[in-house]
């Protein structure tokens, strides 16, 4: 016998995103100029380095064509490593939600909490990357800011699926296969730094039904005004990610949390 | 404001809460014993909602549990076995943030906070870290945080577990006034004088049942002999076993002490004169006597 999953719709899980935001607003300056820096060293050091080698991309700069895929790079690592290392310290060795329960709070709320805050953190490090793009003179007008609800989106995706990781480990070593059996990956398969097309056909299918590569689609067309194949797709595999990865952690961590 | 009726809870297998029923009063004091393992912080944690229970009926403040558990938290103050306060926020910031979740406004807290810091006896370490706390001052800033709601209701468990005399006492005194002021209050300790000291009434649960429950003295008087007296030293196993039964009405033998349960402990004492080897301690029998009659002396887990 347990509490029904879920009752009368709160905004109770706002609670959670509150408590996070007040525990990152101690130690904003040095997280955003992380946020910053780090994509402005890859988007130089790649972008310019790198890309001086490069013949032009579907028709853009090479310098272009990466910073559409870093900034949904950026995202996905942002969401991931809050919603696994961040939240497992909060679950298992802070014992935070534990608290939290003990307050007029159900597990669906903790995760629903902890499933947003991880996509804002990664909407703050896509428009960190955004705004490097304004500043390298990559992008311009306010079209580019379109791709904003989209990153959040990337943002909500990585999220779900790295709390399901977290409802199942039992301590940090659990993430290093997570990291080299998806995230990695997904980082080559996704387009982020060369095409798909480069990649044998088997290769790019995988990379089809990969939430990056629909991501990284989106990202391009909207901030650097490339033709999108299929928008509505993009945005569906997204939701698709995002929705079951929230539903099978609250179910996983609510199972986990009231043994 | 609590009862509890058959309830049932097993971990893979083994049953560790075997239909245990009770029910807390308004305004009472109510001790959960047990030894280790006993099942005192499974069986809390199904009447919170926080542990799916396998069967029986819960209800909190007038509340079904798990079906209302939300809403029944909401009028319950939590001390839990081991702390689980905000690493991540000061003494201060631990109680606003935690009154957050129970939806009080912010004005209201900030109202509420300065009492409670004082109730803690932590009114000059409102902006310290936690790791700059003792023990004792973990503990005593988890019963403020218990207190964020006003509750009617509050659940202990092992509040002053590891704390030394003086923070004890202190404890004691805020419990005390907590149920002066008409709180019911549900606590497990190992300390047979905290229960007496604090509980109305007291169960005693060993391996996931119940196996007795009254007031205190009560429980005294009905389940063991009014005096104690403790031998020990050279000789005692030869005292124990061809004397003592003579003048009490139990002798147990445990490692090199006899205890023996006497209803008038003067013959006793008397015999013990030509045992000049022996030592004695003579006293009144006490909570300890009973839980150890009737859980008995082995160790547990
Ligand atoms: N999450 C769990 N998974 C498996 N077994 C558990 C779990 N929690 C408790 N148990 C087992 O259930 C039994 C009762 O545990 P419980 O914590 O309720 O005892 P207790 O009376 O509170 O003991 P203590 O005085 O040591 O705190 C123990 O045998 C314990 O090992
Ligand atoms: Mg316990």
């Amino acid at each position: 016998m347990t509490e029904p999953l879920i009752e009368r719709c709160g905004l109770r899980y706002l609670h959670v995103v509150g408590r996070n935001f007040l525990v990152w607003r101690k130690l904003m300056y040095a997280s955003m100029l992380g946020n910053m820096a780090d994509p402005m060293i890859y988007l130089v050091g790649l972008g310019f380095g790198l890309g001086g080698f490069m013949p032009a991309i579907e028709g853009m700069r090479y310098i272009n064509f990466l910073a559409g895929g870093m900034l949904c790079y950026s995202a996905m690592n942002s969401a991931t490593f809050e919603a696994l290392y961040s939240a497992f310290s909060r679950l298992k060795i802070q014992r935070t939600w534990e608290g939290i329960m003990h307050a007029p709070m159900t597990a669906a709320d903790v995760v629903l909490g902890e499933w947003i805050w991880a996509a804002l953190k990664a909407t703050l490090s896509g428009a960190a990357m955004l705004i490097a793009m304004y500043l390298l003179g990559l992008v311009h007008g306010l079209r580019p800011l379109a791709v904003m609800p989209v990153v959040l989106l990337i943002g909500l995706a990585f999220s779900g699926l790295g709390l399901i990781m977290t409802a199942l480990a039992k301590s940090y070593e659990f993430f290093i296969f997570y990291f080299t059996l998806v995230i990695t990956p997904m980082m080559f398969l996704s387009g982020v730094f060369y095409p798909r097309s480069a990649l044998p056909p088997v290769v790019q299918a995988i990379g089809a039904v990969l939430p990056l590569t629909h991501g990284a689609d989106l990202a391009r067309g909207l901030t650097l005004g490339t033709p999108m194949a299929h928008p509505l797709l993009d945005v569906l595999v997204l939701a698709g990610y995002a929705t079951c990865g929230v539903s099978v952690s609250v179910l996983l961590i609510r199972r986990r949390l009231l043994k | 404001m609590l009862q509890v009726a058959e309830l049932r809870k097993s971990y893979s297998g083994t049953e560790v809460v075997r239909g245990v029923s009770f029910a807390v009063a308004a305004g009472e004091c109510y001790g959960l014993l047990g030894p280790n393992g006993a099942g005192k912080t499974t069986t809390l944690r199904c009447c919170l909602g926080l542990t799916a229970s396998d069967g029986g009926h819960i209800s909190l403040a007038g509340l079904p549990v798990p079906a209302a558990a939300r809403a029944a938290r909401a009028r319950t103050g939590v001390c839990p076995q081991f702390d689980n306060l905000d690493p991540d926020f000061t003494v201060a910031e631990n109680l606003v943030v935690y009154g957050r979740y129970f939806g009080i406004p912010r004005d209201l807290m900030r109202e509420r906070v300065p009492r409670l810091l004082e109730f803690a006896g932590l009114e000059d370490k409102a902006a310290a870290r936690l790791d700059a706390l003792s023990g004792g001052m973990k503990r005593r800033l988890t019963l403020a945080r218990a207190l964020v709601n006003d509750p009617q209701i509050i659940f202990l468990d092992e509040p002053t577990t590891g704390l030394d005399p003086q923070a004890r006492h202190l404890i004691w005194d805020r419990l005390k006034s907590l149920t002066a002021s008409g709180r019911t209050l549900i606590l497990t300790t190992h300390f047979m004088d905290e229960a007496e000291r604090l509980c109305h009434r007291v169960a005693i649960m060993d391996r996931g049942a119940m196996i007795a429950e009254d007031a205190p003295r009560r429980l005294i008087g009905a389940q063991i002999e009014p005096h104690v007296v403790e031998i020990y030293g050279e000789g005692v196993r030869e005292f124990a076993r061809d004397t003592a039964p003579r003048y009490a009405q139990r002798v147990e033998l445990t490692g090199e002490t006899a205890f023996c349960y006497c209803r008038d402990a003067a013959p006793l004492l008397e015999s013990l004169q030509a045992h000049s080897a022996l030592r004695a301690l003579s006293r009144a029998a006490n909570l300890e006597d009973v839980f150890i009659k009737l859980t008995g002396r082995d160790i547990r887990d």
